[in-house]
Parts: C-alpha cells; sequence; structure tokens
C-alpha cells in the first residue's frame, strides 16, 4: 500500500461522492437513519405541497413552498455527500490494498521439503495447511507460516517500511503475510488462511464495510436521536390541532400551513448529528488506517477511547531493545579514563549492541576515538556461551571483559585477586536493575562497566499524558522486581508487573476487567496470545506471529507499541465528535425556535412578532432562512466531522468545560448570527 | 426584578427544606436498606410479623421484571380498591350527608388519578365524598402511592450502588417500609401539629351556620349536563344568587392533610384544597404546608448519595433542584407581584400585586411560592387559584410540571426522573470527553438510552397527544371557561397536570365530564407506570453491570459543572417539547395583555 496520504478534501474524491450523494436517496438507503428519513419524507411532502400550489391549492404562495422543499432536498444531500465523502476515502484505501492482491502463481509442495517437486497452482486456489515454496523474488502467496528456511522479506506493501526483514522457521518471526515479497533466499510456508479469509482480505472487507456495522456508542446515540425525532414529530404534529384552536380562539390569522410545520420538523430534529453520524465513524477507521493501524472493527476503535489500562512491555516500548553502557566504575587504584580505554578496547570487535554502546560512551566520555582495527595487532576473543566473556589479546595485554562470577574466575586462575570493592559495585549495580560488566587485563581488575535499559526518550511525558487521560500503565516484564521496580520509577509508570509469565499477563488483566476496567495491551509473540484474547483492546504487532495476530482486535503496520497511545486518542476523538456534534445540534434548537415560532402563529397572535428577536425581515423569509441554516450547517461541518475534533489530554473536568463552552454555548449563539445573515442576503436578493 | 425582602420568605423556605434533608435521607437510606437502628426495634417486630402474615421474604431479591410486575399489579388492585368503594359509597358507613355514589367515569378518574400520585379532582370532595370515602379509598391511596414512588426511586438507587448483581430490592418490603417508617410517623406528628393550629378533624355532619349577612353572588351558569354556558361574545354567563345559610363541610381533615403534602399527593379533602381556612388556617401552617411538601422529595437526594456511597452525589443533584426552583419561584413571586394591567384603569394599586384568586390570609408572595412548590413537587394542592394568576405567573407552574416533576418533584418520582435526565446529561456530554459515557461507574449503553428515552417520551406524548385531541373535539372545547390564548392554556394545564401526575388544576376548566374524567385518568396512568417500566428496566440493566472505579478520565458528577450540565440538560431536554405549546398560550397572553395596558 502506498503511504500517500489523502487530503481531507481531495477534489479527486469530490465527483464520486456527489454521484454517491445522489445514489443514496434511495429510500431502503434512507431508511438506514431514521432522523435523515424523517427529512426524506419531509422533501417528498414539501415538493407534492408545492405541486398542488402550482394547480391553486393549499395557503402558501407556490415560490415559498418549492424553496423549502429544495432546501430540504439539499439537507438530505448534504448529508449523503458527507457519507460518500467519508466512504470515498476508505474506499480510495481499500483500492491500493487490493491493489496489492496480485494474481500470482504459488510453488505448491506436496511434503515440507523444499528440495522436492513443486507444481504451480494459482495463489486464490491454496487452501489452509497447503505448502508453498518461496523462493527470492518470488512473492508470497498467502498468510501462513514459515517451516522451513529462513529469508529477507520486502514487507513494505503492508508496513510501508522499506527496510527487509528476517522471516524464519520457529520463535517470533515466523509469520509471513500475502503480498509481501521474498528479497533473498528461500522459506517453506505453511498457509494458515483459507481463499477470502487472509489479512489482506480482512483489511480490504474492514475498510468497506466500516461504515456497515455501526459501534455500541454510535447505536445508543442513535435511539436518543430518534427518541427526540419523535419527541419533536408530537410537537410538531400537536401545533396543527393547537393552532386550528388558537385560530377559532384569537378569531385571526390563519392555521399554520403544514409546509411551516414540516420546516419545523426538520430544524428541531437533530439533523446535524444525524447526516454526519456515519461519516464520522468512517472516518474514525480512515483516520486508524492512516495511522497504519488495522482494526478488526469499529467497536475495538471505539473501544480504544474507554480504555482504563495500558499494558506495555517494558522492552521496545518503554525502554530501547537492549541494554547500553551508562557508567565506567574503576577498581581502586584505577584510573576510570584506563578503564574506559581497556573497555573500549574489549568491545571493538564486539557488534553487540551493548558492545557498541561501550564503544560509543568511551568516546563520548573520554573522547578515545574508534582504533584501527587493522592498526593494532589484536586478535579479538568473541563472546560464547561457555566462557562468558570477550576480549581481545594485544601483544602481552590479554584484555577480557565480562560477567562477574566468570571474570572472577579467570583471575582467580591466574592467581589474581578480585577486589572486594569491585564485587560491592557489581553487587549494587544489580541491586539498581542495571548489568554489571567486570573487565579485566591479564590478572589485574580494571573494574566493571554498568549496563542499563534505557527509557526511550519522551516517555515520560507520554505517560504522564495518558495519566491526565485517566489511563493507568502497567509495564510487563520479565525482569525480577527490584530491576523492574527501578525501571518503572525511571519511566514513570504506575504499576508494572515483574517476573510476568503468560498466566501472569492473563490474571492481570482478568484482575483489572472483573472491576470493570478496560484493558489494552499490544505483544507479538505467540505466548501473548492469551493475554490479547483477553484484553479489550489488543494490538498485534504486524512483525508478530500469526497467532499474536488472530488473538488481537488490531494490527499495528508498523510495530510500533507506542501506537497504543494513538489508537486511544482516535478512540476518544471518534466519541467526542459524536457528543460535540450532539450538543451543537440541540442547542441549535433554542435559536430556530425564535425564528419560526413568531413567524409561524404572528397572524394568530401579532403580539409573538415580540419574540422576533433577530429581527428577520419577514415569516417567509424567517422559516427559509432556518431551513437554510439548518442545510448549510451540514456542509459546514463535514471538514469537523471527517477530522474529529482535536482532543487534548486535559483530564475530563477540564475537557467537558471546554467542549461545553464551544460546543454547547456556541451551538446556542452560531444559529442567531447564521440564520440573521441568511435572512439579511434573502433580502439583499428580494426573496424575503 | 424583586426586593430582598420579597425573596425572604423564598430564602427562609429553602433553608427549611435543606436543613433536614440530609439527616431525614440518611435515615431513609437506613430504613430502606435495612440497616440496624436502634430506634425501630419494636416496629421492626412488627415489620416481621407483617411479613410472615402476608408470606413475604424481604431479604429475596427481585429482577426487575418481577419487582415491575409488583408494584404494577399493587396499584392495579388500589385501583380497583378504590373505585369499588368510590362506588359503594351509598351502602358504606360514615356518610352523614347522605351522598350518592359519583359517576362511573369520574371514580374512574379519581381511582386512577388518586393511585398514580396525581390526585387531580374533577369533583369537590365537601359536596360528593363520605368520609369513608375520604379516609379508606383516598387517604389509603395517598399513603401507598407515595410508597410506590419510594419504592421505585430505590430500586433505581440500587440499580447504581451495585456490582454485577441482577436484583433491585424487594418491592414489598420496599412499600413496606417506606410506609411504616416513614410516611405513618410523619404524618401522624404533622397531624397532630394541624390538629393544634385548628385544621378539623372530626367524623360530624355538617352544621348549619346563620351569617350576619345575607351574601349575593354571581354564580356561573350551567345548563343541566353541568356545563358552563358561554354567551355569543365569548363571555361565560352568570346568574344572580344570594344566601344567609352557610353549610359547613366537616371531616377528618388534619389526618389526611398531612399525608396530602408528606406524600406530594395534593388531592384536598375540600374542593378549595389549602386555600380552605379548615385545611390550612394561618401563615405558619401555610410554611409548614410548603416546608411538608418538599421535606421527603429533598431527604431522597441524601438518601441517593448515601445508598450509592458518596454524599456529593447526592447533593449535586440537590443543587440542581434548588438552583431550577429558586430561579422559577422567584420569577412566579416576580411576576405576581406586579399587579394586572388591566384592573389599573379601575383605579386598582398596581403595586399591591395580583390579588385576584388569592387568599388575604396568605397574600402574593406567600401564594406565589405555594403555586411554585405545589408545581415544581407533584403535588398539586393549591393556596391559590392558578388561573387567575398573571400569564407568566401562571406559567411559572406550567414550567415546573412541563420541566417532567424533576424539580424536587414527587415523592421518589422527582429522585428518578432527576436520575433518568442525569443518565441522558451524562451520556451526551460524557462522550465529550471521548470516552463511554458512564454515571457512577456504570456505562450508559443502549439498553439504558432506550429505557431513558422511553421515560422521557411518554409524558410529553401523554400531554400533547391529550391536549391536541381536547382541542380538536367538541367534548374537549366544551370545558373552557376563558376565551382566547387564555382557554388553551387551560387545557394545556389539565393535561399536562395529569401527565405529569401533578394534580392541581388551574381552574376554569370543567373537568368533570365524561371526556376529561376518562382522557385525564388514562393520561395519569401512563404518565405514571409508563415511566416507571423504563425506570425500574433501567435500574435492573444498571445493576447487572460492574461498578467502574473512579479515575481522572472519567467524568466528576457532583461538581458545579455537573450542576449546570444537569440543570441545562432538564431545561433543554424538558422544555424544548413545550417551546410552541407555552408561545400559544402563557407567552401569547402576556405579551396580548401588557402590550394592551
Amino acid at each position: 500500500m502506498t503511504r500517500k496520504t489523502l487530503a481531507l478534501f481531495d477534489p479527486a474524491l469530490f465527483g464520486p461522492a456527489l454521484l454517491a450523494a445522489l445514489q443514496k436517496l434511495d429510500p431502503r438507503r434512507q431508511w438506514q437513519n431514521p432522523v435523515m428519513f424523517v427529512v426524506y419524507a419531509g422533501s417528498f411532502l414539501t415538493t407534492l405541497l408545492w405541486l398542488q400550489a402550482c394547480l391553486g391549492g393549499g395557503t402558501d404562495r407556490p415560490g415559498f413552498i418549492l424553496a423549502v422543499a429544495l432546501w430540504l432536498w439539499f439537507t438530505v444531500l448534504f448529508a449523503n455527500f458527507a457519507e460518500a465523502l467519508a466512504e470515498g476515502r476508505s474506499k480510495a484505501q481499500a483500492a491500493a490494498l487490493r491493489g496489492m492482491k496480485k494474481t500470482v502463481n504459488a510453488k505448491k509442495l506436496a511434503i515440507p521439503d523444499a528440495a522436492s517437486a513443486w507444481q504451480s497452482v494459482p495463489a486464490h486456489a491454496l487452501a489452509r495447511d497447503d505448502l508453498v515454496l518461496v523462493e527470492a523474488g518470488d512473492f508470497v502467496p498467502a498468510d501462513g507460516e514459515v517451516i522451513q528456511g529462513v529469508a529477507s522479506v520486502d514487507e513494505s506493501a503492508i508496513t510501508g517500511e522499506s527496510a527487509p526483514v528476517i522471516r524464519e522457521s520457529g520463535g517470533d518471526f515466523s509469520a509471513v503475510t500475502g503480498g509481501t515479497r521474498v528479497l533473498s533466499d528461500w522459506i517453506v510456508v505453511r498457509v494458515t488462511a483459507n481463499p477470502g479469509e487472509t489479512f489482506l482480505d480482512r483489511m480490504i472487507a474492514m475498510v468497506e464495510g466500516a461504515k456497515r456495522n455501526k459501534t455500541p456508542n454510535e447505536i445508543a446515540l442513535t435511539i436518543f436521536l430518534v427518541a427526540l425525532t419523535l419527541v419533536f414529530l408530537a410537537v410538531t404534529a400537536s401545533l396543527l390541532p393547537f393552532s386550528r384552536f388558537s385560530v377559532a380562539q384569537a378569531g385571526a390569522g390563519s392555521t399554520v400551513s403544514p409546509t411551516v410545520l414540516i420546516a419545523l420538523l426538520v430544524c428541531l430534529i437533530p439533523t446535524t448529528i444525524a447526516g454526519l453520524l456515519s461519516a464520522i465513524g468512517v472516518a474514525g477507521m480512515s483516520r486508524m488506517m492512516q495511522a497504519n493501524v488495522i482494526a478488526v472493527s469499529g467497536r475495538a476503535v471505539e473501544a480504544a477511547g474507554d480504555v482504563d489500562v495500558l499494558l506495555l512491555d517494558k522492552t521496545g516500548t518503554i525502554t530501547l531493545g537492549n541494554r547500553q553502557a551508562s557508567a565506567f566504575i574503576p577498581a581502586p587504584g584505577v584510573s576510570e579514563a584506563a578503564l574506559a580505554d581497556a573497555a573500549q578496547l574489549a568491545s571493538l570487535a564486539d557488534e553487540t549492541p551493548e558492545g557498541r554502546s561501550i564503544v560509543v560512551l568511551a568516546k563520548t566520555r573520554y573522547h578515545l576515538r574508534e582504533r584501527q582495527l587493522h592498526r593494532i595487532e589484536a586478535s579479538f576473543v568473541h563472546f560464547s556461551a561457555h566462557t562468558r566473556m570477550s576480549g581481545v589479546d594485544m601483544g602481552t595485554r590479554t584484555i577480557r571483559k565480562g560477567a562477574a562470577d566468570a571474570v572472577r574466575a579467570l583471575v582467580e586462575a591466574q592467581g589474581g585477586h578480585f577486589p572486594a570493592a569491585v564485587a560491592q559495585v557489581v553487587s549494587d549495580v544489580s541491586r539498581r536493575g542495571g548489568t554489571p560488566l567486570v573487565v579485566a587485563d591479564g590478572k589485574q581488575v580494571l573494574g566493571s562497566i554498568e549496563l542499563k535499559d534505557v527509557v526511550k526518550g519522551g516517555i515520560r511525558e507520554r505517560f504522564a499524558e495518558l495519566r491526565r487521560m485517566g489511563i493507568r500503565t502497567v509495564m510487563i516484564t520479565g525482569d525480577n522486581r527490584l530491576t523492574a521496580a527501578a525501571i518503572a520509577a525511571e519511566a514513570g509508570v504506575d504499576d508494572f508487573l515483574a517476573e510476568a509469565t503468560p498466566e501472569a499477563k492473563l490474571k492481570l488483566i482478568r484482575d483489572h476487567q472483573a472491576q470493570g476496567r478496560m484493558v489494552a495491551m499490544c505483544g507479538d509473540g505467540t505466548n501473548d496470545a492469551p493475554a490479547l484474547a483477553q484484553a479489550d483492546v489488543a494490538v498485534a504487532m504486524n512483525s508478530g506471529t500469526q497467532a499474536a495476530k488472530e488473538a488481537g482486535n488490531m494490527v499495528d503496520l508498523d510495530s510500533n507499541p507506542t501506537k497504543l497511545i494513538e489508537i486511544v486518542e482516535t478512540g476518544k476523538q471518534m466519541l467526542m465528535t459524536r457528543g460535540a456534534l450532539t450538543t451543537f445540534s440541540i442547542a441549535n434548537d433554542i435559536a430556530k425556535y425564535f425564528a419560526i415560532i413568531p413567524a409561524a402563529f404572528v397572524s394568530t397572535y401579532p403580539q409573538l412578532g415580540r419574540l422576533n428577536l433577530m429581527g428577520l425581515a419577514s415569516p417567509n423569509s424567517a422559516i427559509l432562512s432556518a431551513v437554510i441554516f439548518n442545510a448549510l450547517i451540514i456542509v459546514c461541518l463535514i471538514p469537523l466531522a471527517l477530522r474529529g475534533v482535536q482532543y487534548r489530554p486535559l483530564g475530563a473536568a477540564l475537557l467537558l468545560r471546554r467542549n461545553l463552552l464551544i460546543y454547547g454555548l456556541g451551538g446556542m449563539l452560531v444559529p442567531f448570527a447564521g440564520i440573521k445573515c441568511i435572512d439579511l442576503l434573502l433580502q439583499l436578493a428580494g426573496w424575503a | 426584578m424583586n426586593s430582598p425582602a420579597d425573596l425572604l420568605l423564598l430564602a427562609l423556605f429553602m433553608a427549611a427544606v435543606l436543613l433536614p434533608a440530609g439527616p431525614l435521607g440518611r435515615y431513609i437510606a437506613d430504613v430502606m436498606e435495612n440497616r440496624p437502628l436502634a430506634l425501630l426495634t419494636w416496629p421492626r417486630r412488627l415489620e416481621v410479623h407483617l411479613y410472615r402474615l402476608c408470606g413475604i421474604r424481604p431479604e429475596a431479591g427481585m429482577r426487575w421484571t418481577e419487582y415491575a410486575l409488583a408494584i404494577l399489579l399493587f396499584n392495579l388492585l388500589g385501583a380497583l380498591a378504590t373505585y369499588a368503594i368510590l362506588r359503594l359509597q351509598p351502602w358504606l358507613p360514615l356518610n352523614p350527608q347522605g351522598f350518592a355514589a359519583p359517576s362511573a367515569d369520574s371514580a374512574f378518574n379519581t381511582a386512577l388519578s388518586f393511585v398514580t400520585n396525581t390526585d387531580w379532582q374533577g369533583y369537590a370532595g365537601e359536596t360528593a365524598m363520605s368520609q369513608f370515602s375520604q379516609m379508606a379509598a383516598l387517604a389509603v391511596q395517598n399513603f401507598l402511592s407515595a410508597a410506590t414512588g419510594i419504592a421505585v426511586a430505590f430500586a433505581l438507587m440500587r440499580g447504581f450502588a451495585r456490582h454485577a448483581l441482577d436484583q433491585i430490592g424487594n418491592a414489598w418490603a420496599d412499600l413496606t417500609r417506606a410506609t411504616l417508617y416513614l410516611l405513618l410517623p410523619l404524618s401522624l406528628v404533622l397531624a397532630v401539629f394541624f390538629v393544634s393550629q385548628g385544621v378539623i378533624q372530626n367524623l360530624s355532619a355538617y352544621p348549619d351556620a346563620h351569617t350576619l349577612e345575607t351574601t349575593r353572588y354571581e354564580q356561573a351558569a350551567s345548563d343541566s349536563t353541568g356545563r358552563p354556558q358561554i354567551a355569543p361574545d365569548g363571555k361565560p354567563l352568570s346568574v344572580a344568587g344570594s344566601t344567609a345559610l352557610q353549610t359547613l363541610p366537616m371531616g377528618p381533615v388534619a389526618s389526611q392533610e398531612a399525608i396530602k403534602l408528606l406524600g406530594t399527593n395534593g388531592g384536598g379533602y375540600f374542593n378549595a384544597n389549602s386555600a380552605h381556612p379548615f385545611e390550612n388556617p394561618s401563615a405558619l401552617t401555610n410554611f409548614v404546608q410548603m416546608v411538608a411538601i418538599f421535606l421527603i422529595p429533598a431527604a431522597l437526594c441524601a438518601s441517593f448519595g448515601r445508598v450509592v456511597g458518596d454524599p456529593r452525589q447526592g447533593r449535586a443533584l440537590l443543587w440542581v433542584m434548588s438552583l431550577l426552583f429558586v430561579l422559577l419561584a422567584a420569577a412566579c413571586i416576580h411576576y405576581e407581584l406586579q399587579g394586572n394591567p388591566a384592573l389599573a384603569p379601575l383605579g386598582l394599586d398596581a403595586a399591591a400585586g395580583n390579588l385576584e384568586g388569592k387568599e388575604t390570609r396568605f397574600g402574593v408572595i406567600a401564594s406565589a411560592l405555594f403555586a411554585a412548590v405545589t408545581t415544581a413537587a407533584s403535588c398539586g394542592a393549591v393556596n391559590a387559584m392558578h388561573d387567575s394568576f398573571l400569564p407568566l405567573g401562571g406559567g411559572v407552574p406550567l414550567v415546573l410540571m412541563q420541566l417532567g416533576e424533576v424539580v424536587f418533584g414527587g415523592v421518589g418520582s422527582g429522585l428518578y426522573g432527576m436520575l433518568v435526565f442525569a443518565v441522558l446529561g451524562v451520556f451526551i456530554a460524557g462522550l465529550m470527553i471521548g470516552r463511554t459515557p458512564e454515571y457512577l461507574g456504570k456505562k450508559i449503553e443502549s439498553f439504558e438510552m432506550k429505557m431513558c428515552s422511553l421515560a422521557i417520551l411518554v409524558t410529553p406524548l401523554c400531554v400533547l397527544a391529550g391536549a391536541a385531541l381536547a382541542m380538536s373535539l367538541a367534548a374537549g372545547r366544551a370545558g373552557i371557561a376563558n376565551p382566547g390564548a387564555h382557554g388553551y392554556a387551560e387545557i394545556l394545564y389539565a393535561f399536562t397536570s395529569a401527565g405529569n401526575n401533578n394534580g392541581s388544576a388551574f381552574a376554569g376548566l370543567a373537568a368533570d365530564t365524561p371526556f376529561y374524567n376518562i382522557a385525564l385518568g388514562l393520561a395519569a396512568w401512563f404518565g405514571r407506570f409508563g415511566v416507571i417500566v423504563p425506570v425500574l428496566a433501567l435500574a435492573g440493566s444498571l445493576a447487572a453491570k460492574k461498578r467502574i472505579p473512579p479515575g481522572a478520565g472519567t467524568m466528576p458528577t457532583h461538581g458545579p459543572l455537573f450542576v449546570a450540565l444537569l440543570a441545562a440538560t432538564v431545561l433543554l431536554v424538558g422544555l424544548l417539547n413545550y417551546v410552541p405549546a407555552l408561545a400559544l398560550g402563557p407567552i401569547a397572553e402576556h405579551l396580548a395583555l401588557f402590550a394592551e395596558h
């Protein structure tokens, strides 16, 4: 998939959206949104009323009825357009995905042996448990698991990441995705998905079907909107007898006309939110896609907004993947520079991240430049699990660095002495959560190097932000309690789970859930799968195993565990946008009443003209202005619906006050200005 | 605006209501939740005997469906019993005046109206109801309808308080405890106080008194069917009369008066209700009556705080109620103090305020405040003619009822109504902070929204459909006494009062006709149980949910922001439905009255 992000209003999306807006006038489509269906029915009725007026019936001028009818149709079309625009963006994303489904031929094997004969079958004919051979340059024909071999795979089509990744049998890197390409070597893959059920298929189905399944909150909100619509239906319907009665009592004026009643109804029912509701949902999914996260359902995205507890793996999420040298602690009588020098020499050939970090530390601390390897006549001793040491032999010097007990054994075997002070430092470092390495030159112990986990930059602030959002962070680590506590304190997480086993993780999640909390976690290993399946929001890393991806309800294509925070924000944004537009929609009704009520009844009770606070030109222009405002506000709010209300980690109370002011108070005031402006324009145009 | 002196009574009144709310609320919570209280060792024994007698196991919890069925059956039986007693009145004892049985439609209306805590009265008590009917039919329902409200309120409170349980208490135990430990003792104390102040309490026949002067009067002319006759110019016809005899109605008034107020029932012993000197003799009793109306509804807020384990939650609700009430009561007092500009040309001093239809014993301020109190709570007792209030002064009682009787509201029903609004407010606002909305740790999801929507929908539908029907039918239009926007207000008021279970009357409307008796009776019944059933369903579904512990991400529901939010929700959702109706009634009338003069 290309990483091209679609602009909010990509002109390319406009044309199809306009066409789709017209296609959505199908009553079966309209019926899915009961509130807009009322507007739709109102448009039909006013059109009929116009025809009736043209034939000489009715009380209102045909021109007025036509204007109301047209603007009601526009209201329906604008809502359709908003939905179509949001869907258009998703469809573009789905099309990009589908482009990846190349019809490739697979090399199907009869037995799990790369050397055996294969036959060529089309990829879509592969079923679960079939075996295929994928060699350099081949596309992986289907999702599967590597059972033999190792290969570098270009997964940029899925992840956008251009660096190839290694896939090998066994372990946590055995999953391959259909549509990716093997760059070198070969692998034998056992297919794990039937045709039409592959990861890619599910992604496409998810993106295209985003609006079909309403999320729980969307359903609850729809119920509320339908209830409001029913009430206003009763209000306007009862106005007809009320008006007839009032006219009879006052002996003046005329009964309120059906056109005015329909206009009032449409203005009062929450069309703004109802028209934009599905667009908000589709746009939320689409934003997830742009963040390179595939959710299996809108429900999962919404649940992300509700998360109370975030379980994060220590390694890779909170700390950089590897431990790094942080200090040289010399033995008594040895200068720190001498220790650093020896440590650097011992690490020059050490390509492990730990080894590199020692060289880097020596360089930054003592400006010890990397020596050219070929100039110093040295032979390097590589680390082995047996000796648990590495080092360098340079002339007479034999420098070794390694685990404390291994170095002690080495030194004492040569008749040297392991200083008590160094032993003390070693145990201190361990207690702090670091890993001590001891450096010895011959039989002299020079001192120790402290390796420790390096907490990622900015992560502490992220956690503080999460805390303000009301989300607890729990660090999961296999380390012992002491180490875990030290890192937890440094990273600023709220809690930690040390010596975590899959069972302990599962129990932790269940405990939180029993208290009613929603738990999110991310994981990649097969051993994470039970916990992922239990968590409410489970983000599997795309680099992870198939089991993890199956268990999760989202997959992060970038395999970036901190993405969880973004996911939570997107979920919250989706809910906030719905709430904000609902509040705005209801608050709008006040101004609309002030426009329409005096206009509708001023002929019966002239004194009601005093309620015409906006000073609208005439009853007809007042009603028309309210209807036009009601239609245009949908268009004006499309960008907000697609982009979402901006989330700020302020804490619930502050956020609520802010949004109430903007959308509640704003929703009361904006239509006064808007309706007045439209009325002035109508006057200018001479239609008032 | 009002001078501080005009608001002194309001301030004193609020103090008298809010001070006892805390302790009384905690007491109610403790007795309803069956916590041990030293005070109650002897009555507890009585309670146990009662249960044994009726075969009730009070500790057996009910699911919401069972609870709702129990409440419905109980009230249906109550309605049948009331109807039977009224229709059998001539053959039952304690009927010194020998009243005949009320008509079938009147008895139907009265039965439904008293069972639903509405106490709309299409009859005049002193000329239609025997003392037995008053005591055995009406007063009994005054207790039981109030107990029903309290029981339902507690069922809902438990819904919020419980964690993943599907039971919401035992309806029979709730009804028994509310009556035994709360309504009976308070009524006893209050009745004795009323007797000490001159409210009558006897079972005598009505004596005739010879008046010193012959009274001459004009009365509305009515045709043979009892309908007022309207002259061609739209004004009601009247005929002259005179008398030197006055019949003094008697009866057990004080005992009925106490529960009429404490249970927010409002059905007066006499037609004049609390304007009658035998019901409400002095300024002191008037004050105590107003406090008695708000006493339990205010206390139940504190009970709510105690049951859910966070007193601040209860206080927030009490704040919302107080805020809305003070604003509207002050408005009512303000408009009534203005005086009627139409009367100014006749030489009346407008500074005296609008005294038409008010008792001089109470004056303008105490009458206006009483009107606000009785309509804020779904009481409906009146000490003045709301029909004679100025348009906006009479509009305030209308608005207070249209808010759904949640500003203090009926005993129990005010609290559960307010909680429904709170759930609604939390739902909209909760979305705005980016979480599935939750109130007191309970997630508000589609089932809860369905039930809340039903509870909010039912009453306006009853009111608007009823009023529309009445205005469309000749039978409905026949009852109107005043022409124009005021006649409209009369019909709207009647259905608002019945649908919201208030029971106060605008007067003016001749409502003792088969049409109004049946229509208003049905409006009261559906306005009551059409809300109670969804509320119990809400309670059941909430109880079954986990209670999420609060955190920084959960919306606080006790601070000033929440108070403002809830007040705004009540005003917006409650009033938006009625704006057009109000515009055609009180607002049109007000603008006309003050524009013409």
